[in-house]
This record gives structure tokens, sequence and C-alpha cells, in this order.
């Protein structure tokens, strides 16, 4: 297990003051929060920084990492000797129960070795959820692919499972679930698997496992809700004279009429192509221009021709006001 | 390390739910009975039904209600500093989409 440098992860000198690790961790949540940010690795990066914050906010937290943060230097191994925090109580959970903590096995094993990974026992034995009970519910994202939301597919989702053995101590478990996923999902879409979220205490149920859907960014097709939609780059003697051109969809390459007198930037849908479903969405072909080169004598003498059939033309003209 | 059994998984498309009851959302999203009904009172979230007991919250508002309790607990934000910075969120969302329409990645 390697220490963690939680002031490093604030921003912060290991002098700071309560004030200024808030301010560091409010900027950095901002930055990294992943319901707000854009930053790709936003998720890892928040869950450093609170996990900083957890250990840094709370004086008996702070007082206790910083004994230990004197004989460990940043990324060497850390092992705690047995019994090393003993002359530490920590009190609570925080400053009541209105706030949920975070989830036990957020935090890293260091964090967990140090300050216990006891918080969702307390949860549950405390059962704030009422007219429900049992084990809480887990959540997890699986990212898919476009072609997955066309066909389905079989993902298998790794588990941590917290296991309580009769000391009452925490470890994680790793399980394995095969899941399929249905054709036609939608990203932001949640599936639920009932009894695989946290097992129930005694006779309690176990909670759900809701597993949200991402989609992976294609490098051709963009989906927006149920509506795919494509770029269809087309010869100038195609769009204006019409032609029967092959398209690709996400199942397949497909027939398309495009009508004569085609402008760039007109969309052609075909109904029914996109997302399967009931209904199922639309797959859009926006029409793009594609302009061959003028590389040799015969080439170029076709621009002037084209120049020669069209004195008039003026494609300018809509610039003036 | 124990391995258990595999049980037959049942699983659930979320959307194709009809809604949640106050209870099952508490439990979904790890909130108290008064979070959610405080999320209700702000406008953040629009079951139907008069009163918590018979309250139904359409699937979506599963992503709604996760979203809003994590940013008042991570910023310790008030309810409705919660609703706007949702409303902007969904502005954002939407305005992303439009320039995925027209063709920006």
């Amino acid at each position: 297990m390697d220490f963690k440098d939680y002031y490093a992860a604030l921003q912060v000198e290991p002098g700071a003051s309560d004030e200024a690790i808030k301010r560091s961790f409010r900027k950095l949540a901002r930055k990294y929060h992943p319901d707000v940010s854009k930053e790709p690795d936003a998720e890892a990066r928040f869950k450093d920084v609170a996990e900083a914050y957890k250990a840094l906010k709370d004086p008996e937290k702070r007082a206790a990492y910083d004994a230990v943060a004197q004989r460990y230097r940043n990324g060497e191994r850390f092992d705690p000797p047995p019994g090393w925090d003993s002359g530490f109580e920590f009190r609570g959970r925080g400053n009541g129960a209105a706030r949920p903590d975070f989830h036990a096995d957020d935090v890293s094993d260091f964090f967990a070795s140090l300050f216990g990974r006891a918080q969702r026992g307390a949860r549950a034995q405390h059962d704030p959820f009422g007219d429900t009970g049992g084990g809480a519910d887990r959540h997890a994202k699986i990212t898919i692919d476009l072609a997955d939301v066309y066909h389905g597919a079989k993902r298998t989702v790794t588990l941590q499972v917290p296991h309580t053995d009769s000391q009452g101590h925490v470890t994680l478990h790793e399980r394995q679930l095969e899941i399929d996923i249905p054709r036609g999902i939608r990203a932001g879409q949640n599936l639920r698997l009932a009894g695989q979220g946290d097992p129930g205490t005694g006779q309690r149920t176990a909670g759900d496992l809701y597993l949200e859907i991402a989609l992976r960014p294609h490098p051709v097709f963009r989906v927006d809700g149920r509506d795919v939609y494509l770029d269809l780059p087309v010869a100038p003697w195609e769009a204006a004279l019409g032609a029967e051109v092959t398209a690709p969809t996400p199942d397949g390459p497909v027939q398309l009429r495009v009508p004569p007198g085609s402008t760039p930037g007109r969309s052609l849908r075909l109904k029914g192509r996109g997302v399967p479903g009931t209904p199922a969405g639309d797959l859009y072909a926006r029409l793009a221009l594609a302009l061959p080169a003028a590389d040799s004598e015969p080439t170029k003498e076709a621009y002037a021709a084209l120049a020669r059939a069209f004195p008039g033309f003026a494609p300018r003209d809509a610039l003036e006001s | 390390m124990e391995q258990p059994a595999p049980a037959p998984l049942q699983l659930v498309l979320v959307d194709t739910e009809p809604s949640f009851t106050l209870g099952a959302l508490c439990r979904a999203c790890a909130s108290e009975r008064g979070t959610l009904i405080a999320l209700v009172e702000e406008g953040i979230l629009a079951p139907a039904g008069a009163d918590p007991e018979s309250w139904r919250f359409p699937a979506p508002e599963l992503r709604t209600a996760r979203t809003a309790t994590r940013l008042a607990r991570d910023f310790e934000m008030d309810l409705g500093t919660v609703a706007l910075v949702l409303d902007l969120l969904a502005r954002i969302e939407g305005l992303e989409a439009r320039l995925r329409r027209a063709g920006h990645r």
C-alpha cells in the first residue's frame, strides 16, 4: 500500500489553515466534480480530492494523518503497525445523519487502514430508508459502443462486494456478473439488477445494482436521443444531378437516393434507422460537398468549362447587405 | 474467497418501469425521505400524486435526484442553488446536443 499525500492532492502546504484547505477543496471540486466537469478523468480525480478533504477537514483525522505523514513520504510503502492508531478515537460520522457519507469502498485502502471502512455498517443499522430497509443500492456506470445499441451486447461487470467477518472487519470481495445489454438502450438510461446491491443484514433484503449507460463516441455517427446523425459527402454532380449512393449506417450500408438539386447541409432522413425501439429513431444523413482536386490538365479544363457554363454565377451575393 | 453460486439475474430497464415510490427513490439514491421531500418542495423533482405516500416519480427523476443530492452534499449547496445549477446543466446539455447535430464533436 502506498502512502497518500493528502496535502498534495488538495494542492496546499502541510501547514495550511482549515480555511485554505476548504477553499482549495471547493475550487478543485468545481473543476473535477463528475456532475459538472468535462475533464476526462474527473471521477477519479474528484475521489482523490474528496478523500483528502474528508481526512483533513476533521481535526482528529488530520492530527492522526499528520503523525503518520511525518514518518512516511509520498510514494513509499505504507504498512501501519498494528494498533498504531490506538491513541486516537474517532467520533461520529460527521455532523449527523442528514448528509449521506461516501460509500465505504469509495475510499482508498490507505484511507481505510487509517480510519476504517465502518460508515456503511453504521448507516445500515440506523436505517434511514424507513419503509424499505435492507442493503443499500449500488450504482455503476458502463460504457457501450453504438453497435451494442443496435444489436445488444453481453458485458461482464466486476463488483466489489463488502464482506463483514465475525470481528466486524470489512473486506472487499470481487464478484463478476454477466449481464445482457438490451438493444435500443440509450445513454443515461439505467439498468437495475434486483438484489445485486449490498447484502442486507439478517432477514433484510439485499439492495439493487443500478448500471447507468454511457455511450462511447463514434468516429462517424453522432447520437442524440433516439436519432443518429451522419455527414455524407457527395460529389458536386451527385448533388446537382441526383444520384444513388451507398451510405453507411450502424446496421450496415444502405442505398440512398440523393435528389437532383441537393445543397450541402440538406439532411436526408432514413426513417426508423436510428436507435432501435418502439418507436425506433431516425437516421439523418447530412449532405456535405466533396470537391475533386484540379490536379491535371483534363480536370483543370473541366473546372474551366464549368465556369464558362455559369457566367452569371455569383456565390458571394448573399454576403452583400 | 467464497464464490456464491450464480443466481439468475433479474434485469430491468429502469425507463420501462412506470415510476418510483418515495421509499424506492430514497433507496435508489441513498437519500433520506426529508431530503427528497425538500427536493420536491423546491420543484427539482415533480412526482405525480398528492402526498408523499402516494407520490410516484417518473423513472428519469432517478438521475435528477442523484445529481441533486450529490451537488448538495459535495458543494454544501442549498437547494435553491442546486435547482439553478440543474437548470444550467440542462441548458448546457441542450446546447451540446445542438452542436452535435450540427456536426461538432
